[in-house]
């Protein structure tokens, strides 16, 4: 018998139209348990806009307002405004939107409420791909990726390029507070939406949210793939307080990038030299990682 | 005749979805369903904090218990039980 590590309060229903294992539903179950029923939350298109199903289905607790694909940081900044002249600054504004609408085409909406220091919360979850219109390749599709856009085969025109690096983009805002969170650790993502209400200004959060659909990935497999991700630091966990950098999940044994490719279909056509190269990348990026938290340290 | 300028209660209501989603059965999408063998179970709540569709309820001190109108059966609760107390089983 144990307690629960993560408020029990439940602001998403059952019924929701999200394939089996989806790691943005998850995003969203946790991100309200943390924010509670005093949030309003504002979705552009995505796999999140289609959850409810449709017309007059609802699946979320709270009011949940629909925008443009590009406006989502334009939309939370209203929202805001409107809420502040109403007399309710206790209310929770959040933009959710995923990593097409954020790393794409919603940034520059993004970039501007960010650097006005609107009082938001700004959750990207991270399905590595435009996934609602069939897996597209988006700027946050990792190197070496299949989506239908970047299809491989015999041309081998998998996705050439890096993913980018919202965090720094962040970063680069001077934004408060940014953090990474992981649908595979709720209870530190819990944490760190918790300890945005306290902050003044944007708060940004870079959720991993795995597709089973997208990354030709078994279902059963969202959370096991996220640890891995963490665990070979793919996808590491941290957080940066005014520009000072804290790594929040250092793994005691770090896995080998390949066991955590291996498992998607989306990789499957990598050969050693592509391991090798993408191996390379991930020890750069936590090393460099690691040496801003060091250096950070006596700022 | 004085005109007073439209307002925004002047607004008609926006369309405001009303019937929640629990009503809607997603329990047919399911190939696999989640059991329990509770001689296993040591009540540790991961399948329910891991479960992307709260088709999974349980207090501090209760067995998980499987709403089946709505578990797509995915499979993740068998997958992080870490007794593996739930065995997927093929739907008739
Ligand atoms: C301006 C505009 N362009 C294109 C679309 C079509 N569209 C709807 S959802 C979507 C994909 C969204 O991808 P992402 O933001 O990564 O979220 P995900 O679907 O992966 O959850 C696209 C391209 C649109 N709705 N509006
Ligand atoms: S396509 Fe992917 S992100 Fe979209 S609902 Fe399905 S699993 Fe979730």
């Amino acid at each position: 018998m144990a307690k629960a590590t993560i408020p029990e309060e439940e602001l998403m229903l059952s019924g929701h139209v999200g394939c089996l294992g989806c790691g943005a539903t998850l995003t969203m179950r946790y991100v309200l348990k943390a924010l509670g029923k005093n949030t309003v939350i504002s979705v552009p298109a995505c796999c999140w806009a289609v959850m409810p199903g449709p017309y007059p289905l609802r699946c979320l607790e709270i009011p949940m307002l629909y925008n443009a694909f590009e406006t989502t940081g334009a939309s939370i900044s209203g929202l805001r405004a409107a809420y502040d002249m109403k007399g309710r600054p206790d209310i929770n504004v959040l933009g959710f939107a995923g990593d097409g609408g954020t790393a794409d085409i919603g940034i520059q909406s993004l970039s501007g409420a960010v650097e006005r220091g609107d009082n938001v919360f700004y959750v990207m979850y991270d399905n590595e791909a435009y996934m609602n219109t069939g897996v597209q390749r988006s700027s946050s599709t990792p190197y070496g990726a299949w989506t239908t856009t970047t299809p491989g085969g015999t041309t081998g025109d998998w996705k050439r390029q890096p993913k980018k690096n919202m965090m720094e983009i962040m970063v680069a805002h001077r934004i408060p507070y940014a953090a990474t969170a992981s649908v595979a650790y709720p209870e530190d993502m819990v944490k760190k939406l918790r300890k945005g209400i306290d902050v003044r200004g944007p708060k940004f959060y870079h959720i991993y949210a795995p597709c089973p659909t997208g990354w030709r990935l078994s279902p059963d497999k969202t959370i096991e793939i996220s640890k891995l991700a963490t665990d070979s630091c793919i996808f590491p966990i941290y957080e940066v307080e005014n520009g000072i950098y804290t790594i929040n999940r250092k793994p005691a044994k770090k896995v080998p990038v390949r066991d955590y490719l291996r498992l998607q279909g989306r990789f499957r056509h990598l050969g050693e030299e592509e391991l090798n190269r993408i191996q390379e990348a991930v020890d750069w990026d936590w090393k460099l990682l690691l040496r801003k938290e060091e250096f950070m340290k006596d700022m | 005749m004085t005109t007073r300028k439209a307002a925004h209660k002047d607004l008609p209501r926006m369309p405001i979805t009303t019937i929640p989603s629990t009503k809607v059965v997603t329990g047919f999408w399911r190939t696999f369903r989640p059991t329990l063998d509770e001689s296993k179970c040591i009540k540790c709540r991961i399948c329910w904090k891991f479960c992307p569709d709260v088709s999974i309820s349980m207090t501090d001190d209760s067995f998980p218990a499987f709403d089946y109108e709505h578990c797509k059966g995915c499979g993740i609760c068998a997958n992080e039980c870490p007794r593996k107390a739930i065995i997927m089983v093929m739907e008739e």
